[in-house]
């Protein structure tokens, strides 16, 4: 399996492999549940949860209505504290202005801190082909780079593996990168621990650069903010020479007390933790402590084009918490990989196709990969009303036309001019019901052969309710 | 009090027992019901799938079926929902004025069943019997759109002879989500089974719902499976009494 998620298949095929997968969907089954259960008992505990919940999302969306300006007052703060500002519109521009950063410091390995925009950009693919060495430091990560695989969740982005299959990449891989896996090593999660934790001690101790993400930035201070719970993010944000940050340009919040409200929902929402163990926070460069030089990179990507779209902006909103993904029925069962993306799941399927556009046949499937069972908006803690933005982005899809919909629509214009005629729709129900006899158990072709296949049909009644109502209420 | 049935095309056409029922159930808890026969779907299916603009004629239709009526009530969470939840939202997108006329005539007086019976006649007795076990799934609709709560658990509780047993994971969506069904049928049917698994572990009679779609694709995995139990809607277990037991 490669790193990158370029010509993925569309959902339905790629869920088929993993709906079949049955460890997978054992190691998915037990994670999700876990982490489920813990964020419903820790959000349990606070009463104020819905003020909370109101609150970001009317933080952020104040924000999004005002970007401009705060982006502006982000790049004065940040300027004013040491550091210096890089525009990016897209994900080719920002890998080169990181892999060109990197360059000027002389520098061939890097350290970085888990981020979500990194891995949409590609940027560890970018650094390798630049001949940099980009090393993962969280722990999920290193097991995702150096399985050779792909993130399959925001948080927990190795949750497709279980701890037989980490000690067999530790024991395998470690040594090509840097100090081997002890002897022996077993799969008590101590142990892997502690043998990540070696591995990793080295490069942090050598590494001159640093690369991260950020959580938030803070437009009236410059302040970013990471939020981590390991450590690690700790170590690549204070002991390198230069930092680099890569950032979305929707991660602002306007003033510091506006993390008041996200530092209490993100870690309840994502970990179930009351507080979240590691929160780094920087301004620019400070003379005696921490790296001399400090850039940050904010990437538009596509986010522009999604903040234009008045039903689809609020997936903007997103924290990265990933609660979502651990309460949805079809992520348990697909696994993230699936999705085709860095973003996998519920916030994942509204995401990709807002930022990317709907013209890949991943993209095109994704708003479909959801029963709309709403799981997810009633856990997102900015309010994201995922299904809405699902069944927007289904129309776009629909009016874009493309394989099957030309079809469907056919199909959906034929429907609707009968029921749009009651005495054309009893007629038919009526044949329907005559008929039932004859209807078979399993039925070819699309459509009806997707039910039959795993579903036994309706048995049709002997009459439609509106003949019973004639008959008996008239 | 004015009251009007809406069966859905789902129960007009595949399970008029659930509509029959209804009727059955309203009319012996003294209501005068009618079924305005311009009714047919409400678009949820068409909306749930992009097609907004093919549900504009609908909401036209359901607007002026269901017009002078106090109250519009539904033996379906998901078509209320797709009512209140959507038809403002089709209003707003569209550029008819009579749309939002709809909504907002339409949204304030459209009641799913169990709401009907708890809010507006204020029973949970309603003087059924209905000698089987029983466990409840809460389709999504009712629970997340809606907000039916503990209505449809207190009305069943009432029942005489049934006794309720708990749904391990009762809240997961049971796979079906309309042309989902079809579009995943994989994730779809892997959903159904695992929710027929926890209802089979019960050893309830009967899988009760309040959503009819949900249940023929429940009942569909359950028939697939030979399995000794059977969905079936609410409504008919509510209509049921010693007198006229359900069969």
């Amino acid at each position: 399996m490669s790193g990158t998620f370029v010509g993925m298949p569309a959902f339905p095929k790629a869920a088929h492999e993993a709906v079949g997968n049955t460890t997978l969907r054992a190691n998915l089954r037990h994670a999700t549940h876990t982490i489920r259960d813990k964020r419903a008992k820790a959000v349990a505990e606070l009463d104020d949860w819905a003020l909370l919940r109101e609150a970001g999302k009317q933080i952020k969306d104040h924000t999004l209505r005002h970007l401009d300006t705060y982006l502006v007052q982000l790049e004065e703060t940040v300027t004013a504290a040491g550091g210096t500002v890089h525009w990016a519109t897209d994900a080719d521009e920002a890998n080169r202005i990181v892999t060109h950063l990197v360059k000027e410091t002389g520098e061939c390995e890097v350290v970085k801190v888990k981020s979500m925009a990194t891995q949409e950009i590609g940027l560890n693919e970018a650094l390798e082909e630049a001949g940099i060495a980009a090393y993962e430091t969280d722990l999920a990560e290193l097991i995702v780079q150096l399985g050779h695989d792909r993130p399959s969740h925001i948080l927990v982005p190795a949750i497709h593996r279980n701890r037989g299959e980490i000690r067999d990449i530790f024991t395998k891989e470690m040594g090509e990168w840097g100090r081997p896996a002890p002897e022996g090593l077993t799969d008590t999660p101590a142990e892997l621990a502690e043998a990540a934790r070696l591995h990793l001690r080295e490069k942090f101790l050598r590494a001159k650069v640093g690369i991260s993400g950020a959580n938030f930035m803070v437009a009236e201070t410059g302040t970013l903010v990471v939020v981590e719970s390991e450590g690690n993010g700790r170590m690549c944000l204070t002991l390198p020479e230069t930092l680099i940050s890569v950032v979305g340009i929707e991660k602002i919040v306007p003033t510091w007390r506006d993390l008041e409200i996200f530092l209490q929902t993100l870690p309840r929402s994502s970990t179930a933790e009351r507080m979240n163990p590691y929160t780094s926070m920087w301004t620019g460069t400070t003379d005696t402590d921490g790296p001399r030089a400090f850039h940050l990179v904010l990437i538009d990507n596509g986010r522009t084009d999604t903040l234009a779209d008045e039903v689809g902006r609020q997936a903007l909103r997103c924290i990265r918490c990933s609660a979502c993904l651990n309460v949805c029925p079809v992520y348990e069962r697909a696994g993230g990989h699936a999705y085709g993306s860095v973003y996998p799941g519920p916030i994942g399927a509204i995401l990709s196709p807002q930022l990317r556009g709907t013209t890949s046949e991943i993209d095109a499937s994704l708003p479909y990969a959801s029963s709309l069972c709403g799981a997810c908006y009633e856990v997102c803690p900015v309010a994201i009303d995922i299904p809405e933005v699902l069944v927007h982005l289904r129309e776009k899809v629909a009016d874009q036309g493309g394989p099957g919909h030309r079809l469907e629509r056919a199909a959906i214009k034929a429907a609707g001019w009968i029921l749009d005629h009651p005495g054309a729709l009893a007629a038919g129900e009526r044949v329907a019901s005559r008929t039932r006899k004859l209807h078979p158990k399993k039925l070819p072709g699309p459509g009806a052969g997707q039910w039959t296949n795993s579903r036994d049909l309706p048995q049709m009644p002997a009459e439609p309710f509106r003949d019973w109502w004639k008959k008996n209420r008239t | 009090m004015r009251v009007a049935l809406f069966a859905t095309c789902v129960n007009d056409a595949v399970y008029p027992s659930t509509a029959i029922a209804t009727v059955r159930l309203l009319e012996r808890l003294g209501v005068q019901v009618d079924f305005p026969a311009a009714q047919t779907c409400c678009g949820q299916p068409q909306f749930n799938t992009g097609y907004r603009r093919d549900t504009e004629p609908l909401v036209r239709r359901m607007g002026r079926a269901f017009e002078g009526y106090d109250y519009v009530v539904t033996p379906s969470g998901s078509c209320a929902a797709m009512v209140r939840d959507n038809y403002p939202r089709i209003a707003a997108k569209g550029t008819d004025p009579r749309l939002t006329q709809v909504a907002d005539s339409l949204v304030p007086r459209m009641y799913e069943l169990t709401e009907f019976l708890v809010d507006v006649l204020k029973v949970t007795d309603v003087g059924a019997y209905f000698p089987h076990t029983v466990t409840y799934h809460p389709s999504c609709h009712g629970l997340r759109m809606l907000g039916l709560g503990d209505r449809p658990t207190q009305l069943l509780k009432a029942v005489r002879g049934l006794e309720l047993i708990e749904l391990p994971g009762a809240e997961e969506c049971c796979g079906f989500g309309g042309t989902f069904a079809v579009k995943n049928a994989d994730v779809s049917a892997a959903m159904g089974e695992d929710k027929v698994r926890n209802a089979r572990s019960t050893g309830a009679d009967v899988l009760c719902g309040a959503d009819n779609s949900c249940l023929m694709h429940i009942d569909g995995v359950m028939r697939r499976q030979d399995a000794p139990q059977r969905a079936l809607h609410l409504a008919e277990i509510l209509a049921s009494t010693e007198e006229e037991p359900w069969s």
